[in-house]
């Protein structure tokens, strides 16, 4: 018998096939939010007695049941508490061995001691909108941010990052051990520079 | 001169659609490997609040999920419209949150056990009292690493 060539498949269908998928995909597709704001919760415990802390280092945010911010007890909008919470933090307005020899801060003595020493402290209400509360939290952490890279760039001009963008790049798991070894140390002293001490009030209970 | 003669008669010339299929594929493959399949369905509202100090997490075998809003459209006859949370796939109260997360706990490998992340997912016209009641639950049973899943966006976006 003669050889018979195998007929050709009309791959002409081929392309709607491939549109079915697509369309598939298309609509089943929800691109996942992974990133948000890490907080951690502190333990329960009864602390027998609290330390005592200065009332001029701490800087008070209360967010009331109508999204009003207060802010040291006045009322404040929201675009102003990343400055205000900068200016508190880099006060340095301590004295011997609480002096801060890094701060810029106008040394208010009214105001903060030493970063190290400074806490914030948000208190909001059951009927405040989680919306709000996330803008706090943001302008919050992006005050420490912001001073945390001004003093990574001045320590470590060489690396040529900001805090942000190394933190970002240490805990990226494409960077190799060496680097993380590299950035690990110098994130640290940062960090310690500007440790964030942000407390939540206890819920109040009634 | 009569290399460049132009051609005769004005008909279109036909657009060859071979490479249709590859372009096709092309945005198939992406899709495909973009896609993320939620194991949960969602039946809260859950437009998140948008930030931008905002931190990413890596190890998704490490992350137990908890959502809140406003029951769906689809339940509100049946559930109400008041914020409520949601585990897996099914509404729960704030006492059952306890509960989840150490049955979640128990179900990952030992190693991971104790550097679980809880991603709150919840919609930005939730009140704070049910999330702080979270938070209380979240502390009794020391699942202490949390993290507000937020869009990415300024603050300003959560105004309306």
């Amino acid at each position: 018998m003669a050889k018979r060539s195998a007929p050709e498949v009309n791959a002409g269908s081929m392309a709607d096939i491939a549109f079915l998928l697509l369309i598939f995909f298309l609509v089943t597709t929800t691109i996942e939010t992974d990133s948000g704001i890490n907080r951690k919760l502190p333990p329960i415990e009864d602390v027998e007695d609290p330390p005592i802390i200065k009332q001029k280092n701490i800087f008070t945010v209360v967010v009331n049941k109508n999204n009003q911010l207060l802010v040291e007890e006045e009322l404040t909008s929201i675009e102003d508490l990343r400055s205000l919470a900068v200016e508190f933090l880099d006060n340095g307005g301590g004295e011997g061995e609480d002096a801060c020899n890094f701060c810029q801060g106008p040394g208010d003595p009214k105001s903060s001691d030493n970063p190290v020493k400074a806490i914030i402290s948000l208190k909001n209400d059951r009927e405040t909108s989680y919306k709000v509360y996330i803008s706090v939290q943001n302008e919050l952490v992006a005050a420490y941010n912001d001073l945390r890279d001004r003093e990574f760039r001045r320590l470590y001009s060489n690396v040529g990052l900001t805090f942000v963008e190394a933190n970002k790049k240490y805990s990226d798991p494409r960077t190799t051990p060496d680097q993380k070894m590299s950035l690990k140390p110098k994130l640290d002293v940062v960090k310690g520079m500007f440790p964030q001490k942000l407390s939540e009030a206890e819920p109040s209970k009634n | 001169m009569s290399k460049f003669k132009k051609k005769k008669g004005g008909e279109l010339p036909v657009i060859s659609t071979a490479s249709l299929p590859d372009i096709v594929f092309m945005l198939l493959f992406f899709f495909m490997v973009a896609t993320v399949m939620r194991d949960s369905t969602l039946m809260v509202k859950n437009k998140l609040p948008a930030a931008d100090q905002i931190q990413k997490l890596d190890k998704k075998d490490r992350v137990m999920y908890i959502y809140a809003g406003q029951p769906s459209p689809r339940y509100t006859d049946k559930y109400g419209s008041q914020p409520r949370i949601q585990l897996n796939d099914k509404f729960a109260t704030v006492s059952e949150v306890a509960a989840f997360v150490l049955a979640e706990r128990a179900s990952k490998r030992q190693e991971l056990q104790n550097v679980l992340t809880t991603k709150l997912k919840v919609d930005g016209d939730t009140k704070m009292g049910l999330i702080t009641d979270i938070k209380q639950e979240l502390r009794k049973v020391n699942a202490l690493k949390i993290n507000y899943t937020t869009r990415i966006g300024d603050y300003t976006q959560n105004r309306d």
